[in-house]
């Protein structure tokens, strides 16, 4: 009996030390922060000290229009780097899923964006958005061609296109690994059925690459809402509020206005995006497990 | 339908040559059948045909039109492949009209066409069905039926039987000869299976080792090989080979080897005569040993018995003849021990001889 019992506890205790880890540095700050998103909470207070508003903070932010406008940015930031990066990287590997000498090398410089620190990057993008010197200024002066304000009034596209060149790898890697697990023979069996090059992508590669397209879709929007270091180091938010995304907008709340407690609610915000989007890439992947185990029972039904 | 003519088809990966010059003609409405074992280059020789693989050297016609550059849907043919090669995320009906969809023909016209085939392969009440959704026999179903709807001049199948289980195979493969009769096309069929190859097959060409050994029908096959490979990949049980020599002795030939001295008296003994001394080895069919004490001991093989394999009205005895391992077929009725000597007749005319070095039929 007691043996049992011991048996039936184990894979709990070896559970128990990712559980404590999980506890402490997951659960804990997590509670911390919505029970401090219900207080007027200045930095030199304890939490204790800190007077309890209820929903205050909630619907301040909610009806603050600096709040709305970053929530705005940040919509927009996920919306249109998911989008290009989508689209470019599906593209290229489209484009790139085939036997060419040198192709492995030309793969993996493709992937280099991805490994290179988010800081390196804004303080490379930085210098090349530079009105005088940069490199991009530079080029268009050289062919004729007048300059661009990049981090000034196009402060939101340049920083989408740095976003767009270091994270379009991730999915350029991710569809490439998808296409070449595609059956081989049903593509073969395309051609035979006479679908040209352009038929094929629609009507059998990109149906048949559509659970991980979906999949990294949502992977990528869910870090592109928590984008920092880039824009950070790039623009600071600026000019004005045009790229001042919302994790940008949290740090300077809890830092530069000492507002913790509405750091903190605005923190819980972006948290229910994120757990809304995370919880359908949940439903959809479970909702094709479910969908294949039905295919599945139905044809051994048949058999 | 136009026929197909391969012409000193070469293929070749890199430096290494895998067929080496292909010569093979197909009349009108052939069912002919690719066979060897794997690696042999029947699937590649399909494939080139196909257009999924690039001709090296050498042509294809159809039609006595030059393909080998042609892109597969400009070839006129419709492929089974081995895994079916459904598309997985269409139901049945969209899988066998995409060719038609791709053409742009008239819906009506599409729908038809996928009725009458479905019908016709019992596929009607599984149309809206996907891939996922049917047994291994129903997409074989499914594959054929995609094939079907499509109206190609020539049909090419790549091994389309080998993923089923062996009594799905055994029906498929005499449904397979239904359609053949009533689709008047050219089939091509590529398998390792000698079975299927002798069922359905108009003319069979056994390949080995990127080279044909032999085509021709399967009658012709069987009873005539060129050499030793041919005569043992066709056939079950297959053929027992005995090492000997030939012998002339008071004016009769023998084989004489470890283990037995057998007098040859069929229809070719008189040019077997020129081959005087040779060695050689003797190949006998196990349907062509006959079970009977009493035959005269020049015309038998006496055999040693080690196992006995009960297969229902007929059981395989696997034997020992010298050092050599021989298989007859006798009734399972007829009363075999273990370590038994037991004497079987050979049929004269089923006696057949290879030169030892070149394997060669003599």
């Amino acid at each position: 009996m007691q043996r049992a019992m011991a048996n039936r506890l184990t894979p709990y205790m070896f559970m128990a030390p990712a559980v404590v880890i999980m506890v402490i540095a997951l659960l804990y700050p997590l509670g911390y922060m919505v029970w401090g998103s219900f207080r007027d909470w200045d930095p030199s207070q304890t939490i204790g000290e800190a007077e309890f508003v209820g929903l205050k903070n909630y619907i301040t932010l909610w009806h603050d229009p600096n709040f709305r406008e970053s929530l705005g940015v940040t919509l927009s930031f996920a919306f249109f780097v998911v989008t290009f990066e989508m689209i470019i990287g599906v593209g290229l590997a489209l484009l790139l899923d085939r036997n060419i000498r040198g192709m492995s090398v030309l793969r993996t410089l493709f992937i280099l964006p991805m490994m290179i620190a988010p800081v390196v990057v804004g303080l490379m993008w930085r210098y090349m958005y530079h009105p005088t010197v940069g490199t991009f200024n530079r080029f268009f002066e050289s062919i004729g061609l007048p300059s661009v304000d990049w981090l000034g009034a196009n402060a939101l596209m340049s920083v989408i296109i740095a976003d767009i060149w270091q994270w379009t790898p991730f999915i350029f890697i991710l569809s490439l690994a998808a296409l070449q697990s595609l059956p081989r023979s049903a593509l073969e069996a395309a051609r035979i059925d006479g679908a040209t090059g352009w038929q094929q992508i629609i009507h059998i590669k990109l149906p048949l690459m559509m659970p991980v397209l979906i999949v990294t879709g949502l992977l990528r929007l869910i870090d592109a809402f928590k984008v920092l270091e880039v824009i950070l180091v790039m623009t600071e938010g600026g000019p004005g509020l045009s790229t001042e995304i919302l994790a940008l907008r949290i740090s300077r709340t809890a830092t530069e206005f000492r507002e913790l407690g509405v750091a903190a609610a605005m923190s819980n915000y972006l948290l229910i995006l994120l757990l809304f989007i995370t919880l359908m890439m949940f439903a959809f992947t479970r909702w094709q497990e479910m969908r294949t185990n039905r295919l599945r029972a139905a044809a051994e039904e048949d058999e | 339908m136009p026929n197909i003519h391969l012409e000193n088809l070469i293929k070749r990966y890199g430096n290494v040559e895998v067929l080496h010059g292909i010569d093979l003609e197909m009349a009108d409405n052939e069912f002919t059948v690719l066979v060897g074992p794997s690696g042999c280059g029947k699937s590649t020789t399909l494939r080139m045909i196909a257009g999924l693989e690039d001709v090296s050297e050498g042509e294809i016609y159809i039609g006595g039109k030059p393909v080998s550059r042609l892109e597969p849907k400009d070839r006129d043919l419709a492929m089974v492949f081995q895994d079916y090669a459904l598309y997985p995320h269409m139901n049945v009906a969209r899988n066998m009209s995409f060719a038609l969809r791709l053409q742009k023909r008239p819906q009506a016209e599409i729908d038809k066409k996928v009725r009458d085939v479905a019908a016709t392969l019992g596929l009607t009440d599984y149309l809206a069905r996907k891939p996922g959704e049917l047994s291994g026999g129903q997409r074989q179903r499914v594959a054929m039926g995609r094939a079907l709807t499509r109206d190609a001049a020539t049909f090419l199948f790549d091994e389309p039987l080998s993923n089923l289980d062996a009594k799905l195979r055994g029906q498929m493969r005499a449904e397979l000869a239904l359609m053949s009769q009533r689709v008047q096309k050219n089939m091509i069929y590529v398998t390792h299976d000698q079975i299927e190859a002798m069922t359905l097959a108009d003319r069979i060409v056994v390949m080995h080792g990127g080279y044909i050994q032999q085509q021709g029908t399967p009658e012709e096959l069987f009873k005539r090989p060129v050499n030793k490979f041919v005569a043992g990949f066709l056939g079950m049980p297959p053929m027992n080979f005995l090492e000997g020599e030939i012998e002339e002795r008071s004016e009769a030939i023998y084989v004489k080897g470890d283990g037995f001295d057998l007098r040859l008296q069929g229809e070719k003994t008189q040019s077997i005569r020129q081959h005087k001394n040779k060695e050689v080895i003797l190949g006998v069919r196990p349907s062509d040993l006959n079970y009977d004490q009493n035959a005269s001991a020049e015309n038998t093989l006496t055999l040693d018995v080690m196992v006995s394999e009960y297969v229902g009205a007929q059981s395989v005895l696997l034997c020992k003849c010298g050092p050599a391992k021989v298989m007859v077929e006798v009734n399972s009725e007829t009363p075999v021990a273990l370590g038994q000597k037991l004497t079987f007749a050979v049929n004269p005319n089923g006696v057949h001889l290879f030169d030892r070095k070149s394997e060669v039929a003599i």
